[in-house]
């Protein structure tokens, strides 16, 4: 039987290392050269790898599954540096890219643990050299030592934009501001749920107050306005804040973010259907609580198919293993798969919980001004899609993303609407005058990311 | 833009070049790193006219840190080692 | 509940919508049935080729007309769905492939379709950029290049204030003839009544006409199409092959939109995916075409379903079982540019009963042995 495991972060570790501990050998595929997923990223060979130092209060876990990685890839078909983009369910194939040259893995079952990334809403000012995500500010620091800027503010909501702002503050970094969209009473509301986090809470609790103890400038409950620059960078960053003061903070850098979105190209490719997880406010792959997809032989694990966070996607990656394992006539333990589903579920209503504490704030996009750059790849700004909404358009209106995406190439680009799409989705939405869930999702095709075209074999 | 080395700053150096010019990084750099802790400033520019870029994502999903290198083609700069000699230009 | 109106059509594709248009500027009462949106499958993935140059002479008087249209599209529609005219060169890699493009000129000639052949010193230094595998060239500096995701839409909307009723996800489950009148039943149990009926539903035309006793060959066909990254911009005209075997062309905006070989569908669902064999295929036939594409970046690919009858044209013209029904489907992969004509032609023949354009090569009969 052969089995692939695709991507060697949390959910693919652990997957991986189940289906090992029952004896296959997985082809076990991943787009960076050492593995480890974004969370527990590790630098290049020649950089500095201290745990403590890299992962914080994560060193343990990610050392763990470090560890783990390593031990695996002598006793799995390892397959580094390998970037699956296209996958072809019927013909149970999928199509990779290594170093320039295309090939083709035939499997009977996979498990896809493709991630997730930042899920972004555009600020005026967004796309000049200077701006990154919350997570671009998180590699640099972990995986290149650097810093994004040299006074930096955060922008956004969620865990990561406080965990973000206190690696850099540790690292020595000057955090000029961190400026969160979700206000001081929405997560005060939300602590009941959060209570369920346990430890996961109190490390939350702990950098906000390490934050304002070192009296780094922290808003909360505002709305951005522009990022500012000119040709030689960033120069401040404009927000009116709770009170409905205009402010302004002097930075040569931003980091923004509004939680995470799934990377879930390959679910979709693989004809996996989607719902619309409103709490999270994102289109997930359907699955069932053990990772089964209702197309056989795929599997799903970790953030690529619905954000959980990392210790979710290494319960998740051993119950999807032990999932695929049963359906192929292996003996697996009821009990333990019971356990995980227990563990899963009781995380399930701790992420509820943060999803309620820091919501994704629909309203900031629907309420962007037309001349702001929407999709980045294609140039377009956000008075063009909904231009394409209105009844007034020579293609009469866009009555759903994909009829917008094929007016105005909006998500037409080179990242097929990962940076934009979830903004889009809601400028187009409010222009509709409908729910989000109701304009559909960007329909996801090959390849997942671009491949070049090769050279002539025949060049003289 | 401009990344700033706030530790391990001190491994080997190597040189590049962005459009002929000398850059000095270090080993173990992302092309990107090597590029914005020196002086680039941006790795691309849009093709639509609304400015420089200099990658948003650096996991290699937003497809804004394309240059080219010399022997190479195009390559994202958030995904690819810095290595001595390589000739880049902005892509 | 039955809607009575004049004229129904079944698809909404380029040609279809654009009859809807045709029809309601002549004040008929129309209603198109669309399964999904307007312009979904062929009509709205094609290429986007705007092109005269290789086709089958039959084709050619319908070709010229639906240029027309095109050229007066903004005044028509409120767009141009972004048609320019830069001329589509067809390119020969032997001496084979350039003796059909010699033979072409007579034919184009006949038709009164500009046409110049570009020989093998001159295609080199006229298009430094091609590869060495280029033997010739034949030039249509009228031809060009669309938008194929705005076309359809942008013809059903006039068609819409023209007074037409477009009626999108309205899959026609059951055909019915009196004699007089067609009923047709969509899925969610509307009916739609008419003494006329234009089956234009493409690939599913065929199932159309097979409901009305007059089942035709064919077949599914799912271009496998792709688009590059933006790079300067440097290929003007559209190319082509002889034998058709890859086809690319350069926006303004400096994607390069290339195609070649087919890809996998279910025409039941519908569903269609490209292949990856086959997409790398055509980036290879591309790079010998064009050397300098090496290294660019292919961004997305797609493709939709057309139907492709056994000798390449398609079936245009009255039924030969059902008065009152007319068919126009099975246009082979290359009906995107004669989607406007074919509309008007429609509309006449409907509504006058004739039409200037010699129908005849399309006729359904033609695949019935003794109909002749």
């Amino acid at each position: 039987m052969r089995v692939v495991v695709v991507g060697a972060g949390p959910a693919g570790v652990r997957a991986a290392e189940k289906l090992v501990a029952a004896g296959l050998s997985p082809i076990w595929v991943d787009e960076a050269p050492d593995g480890g997923g974004r969370i527990y990223q590790r630098p290049p060979p020649g950089l500095e790898r201290d745990a403590r130092t890299l992962y914080g209060f994560e060193a343990k876990r990610a050392e763990a599954l470090h560890a783990t990685l390593d031990a695996l890839k002598p006793r799995s078909e390892w397959r580094p540096e390998t970037f699956v983009w296209h996958i072809r369910p019927g013909a149970r194939e999928l199509h990779v890219l290594h170093r320039g040259r295309q090939e083709r893995i035939s499997y009977d079952a996979a498990i896809l643990c493709t991630g997730a990334m930042d899920r972004v809403i555009p600020v005026r000012g967004w796309t000049l050299p200077g701006v990154t995500t919350l997570g671009a500010a998180q590699i640099a620091l972990k995986a290149q030592g650097c810093g994004i800027g040299r006074r930096v503010v955060f922008l956004g909501t969620g865990p990561l934009l406080w965990l973000v702002a206190y690696q850099y503050a540790k690292a020595g970094a000057d955090v000029a501001a961190v400026l969160d969209t979700t206000s001081f009473a929405t997560k005060v509301a939300a602590v009941p749920g959060l209570l369920r986090g346990g430890a996961t809470f109190a490390k939350g609790l702990y950098f906000i107050a390490w934050l304002r103890r070192r009296g780094i400038r922290i808003a909360e409950g505002i709305t951005p306005l522009e990022i500012q620059g000119d040709a030689n960078g960033i120069t401040a960053v404009t927000w009116r804040d709770a009170a409905g003061r205009d402010c302004r903070e002097v930075c040569d850098a931003v980091g923004i973010g509004w939680g995470l979105r799934p990377e879930a190209q390959l679910a979709d490719l693989a004809g996996v259907p989607f719902r619309h997880d409103r709490l999270q406010q994102n289109w997930v792959p359907v699955r069932d609580g053990a990772g089964r997809t209702p197309v056989a032989g795929i599997y799903l694990a970790g953030d690529g198919a619905g954000i959980g966070g990392a210790e979710v996607a290494e319960l998740a990656g051993t119950r999807a293993a032990l999932a695929l394992l049963e359906d192929a006539g292996h003996r697996v333990d009821a009990a333990e798969a019971a356990r995980l589903e227990g563990r899963l579920a009781g995380q399930a209503r701790f992420r509820a919980a943060l999803e309620r504490a820091f919501p994704f704030p629909a309203a900031l996009a629907r309420a962007l001004a037309d001349d702001v750059i929407l999709c980045r790849c294609e140039g377009l700004r956000v008075g063009e899609l909904r231009a394409a909404a209105r009844a007034d358009a020579a293609t009469g209106p866009a009555p759903e993303m994909n009829r917008a995406k094929a007016f105005t190439r909006v998500g037409m680009g080179r990242c097929q609407g990962r940076v934009c799409g979830a903004a889009a989705a809601e400028v187009l939405a409010a222009e509709l005058g409908c729910d989000v869930a109701e304009i559909g999702r960007l329909r996801g095709q090959p390849p997942v990311k671009p491949i070049p075209i090769p050279a002539a074999v025949n060049a003289p | 833009m401009k990344l700033v080395r706030l530790r391990d700053a001190s491994r080997p150096r190597i040189s590049l070049t962005l459009e002929g010019a000398p850059i000095e990084a270090q080993q173990g750099d992302t092309l990107l790193t090597a590029l914005l802790a020196a002086e680039a400033g941006h790795l691309r520019v849009s093709e639509f006219g609304d400015g420089p870029r200099a990658g948003f994502c650096l996991m290699g999903a937003c497809q804004d840190c394309w240059v080219f290198v010399e022997g190479m083609g195009r390559v994202r700069a958030c995904a690819t080692l810095a290595l001595e000699g390589m000739e880049v230009r902005r892509g | 509940m039955t809607t009575e109106c004049d004229v129904l059509i079944q698809g909404g594709g380029g040609a279809g919508c654009s009859a809807a248009l045709h029809l309601a500027q002549r004040r008929a009462r129309v209603v198109l049935l669309e399964r999904g949106l307007v312009g979904g499958q062929a009509s709205g993935v094609n290429y986007g080729g705007v092109r005269q140059q290789g086709r089958h002479p039959a084709e050619l008087p319908i070709a010229r007309r639906s240029r027309e249209i095109w050229g007066r599209l903004k005044g028509l529609v409120g767009t141009d769905a972004e048609f320019t005219v830069t001329g589509h060169l067809k390119l020969a890699r032997d001496e084979r492939e350039e003796a059909d493009l010699v033979a072409y000129l007579d034919i184009a000639k006949e038709h009164g379709l500009p046409l110049r052949m570009v020989g093998r010193n001159a295609i080199h230094r006229e298009y430094p950029w091609l590869g060495p595998k280029v033997l010739a060239g034949s030039f249509a500096p009228e031809d060009g290049a669309a938008n194929p995701r705005l076309l359809a839409p942008a013809l059903a909307n006039a068609a819409r204030a023209a007074g037409a009723v477009i009626r999108e996800h309205a899959e026609v489950v059951a055909h019915h003839h009196d004699g007089a009148r067609f009923t047709l039943r969509t899925k969610s149990g509307e009916a739609f009544s008419a003494p006329l009926l234009l089956n234009m539903s493409g690939y599913w035309g065929g199932a159309v006409a097979a409901a009305f006793g007059e089942p035709v060959p064919v077949a599914p066909l799912a271009p496998n199409m792709m688009v590059t990254e933006p790079v300067r911009y440097f290929i003007e005209p559209n190319i082509g092959v002889v034998g058709g075997n890859v086809y690319l062309r350069q926006i303004p905006r400096g994607n390069i939109i290339l195609g070649g070989g087919h890809a996998e569908c279910d025409p039941s669902l519908p569903w269609t995916r490209p292949l990856p064999e086959v997409t790398m295929e055509a980036m290879q036939l591309a790079v010998e075409l064009v050397p300098a594409l090496a290294g660019t970046q292919v961004i997305r690919s797609w493709s939709g379903i057309d139907g492709q009858m056994p000798d390449r044209i398609p079936v245009i013209g009255p039924s030969g079982t059902t008065p009152g029904l007319f068919h126009a489907f099975g246009f082979s992969g290359h009906g995107f540019q004669l989607g406007p004509a074919i509309g008007a032609i429609m509309a006449e023949l409907v509504l006058d009963g004739r039409t200037d354009v010699p129908l005849e090569p399309f006729r359904i009969g033609r695949f019935t042995s003794g109909s002749g």
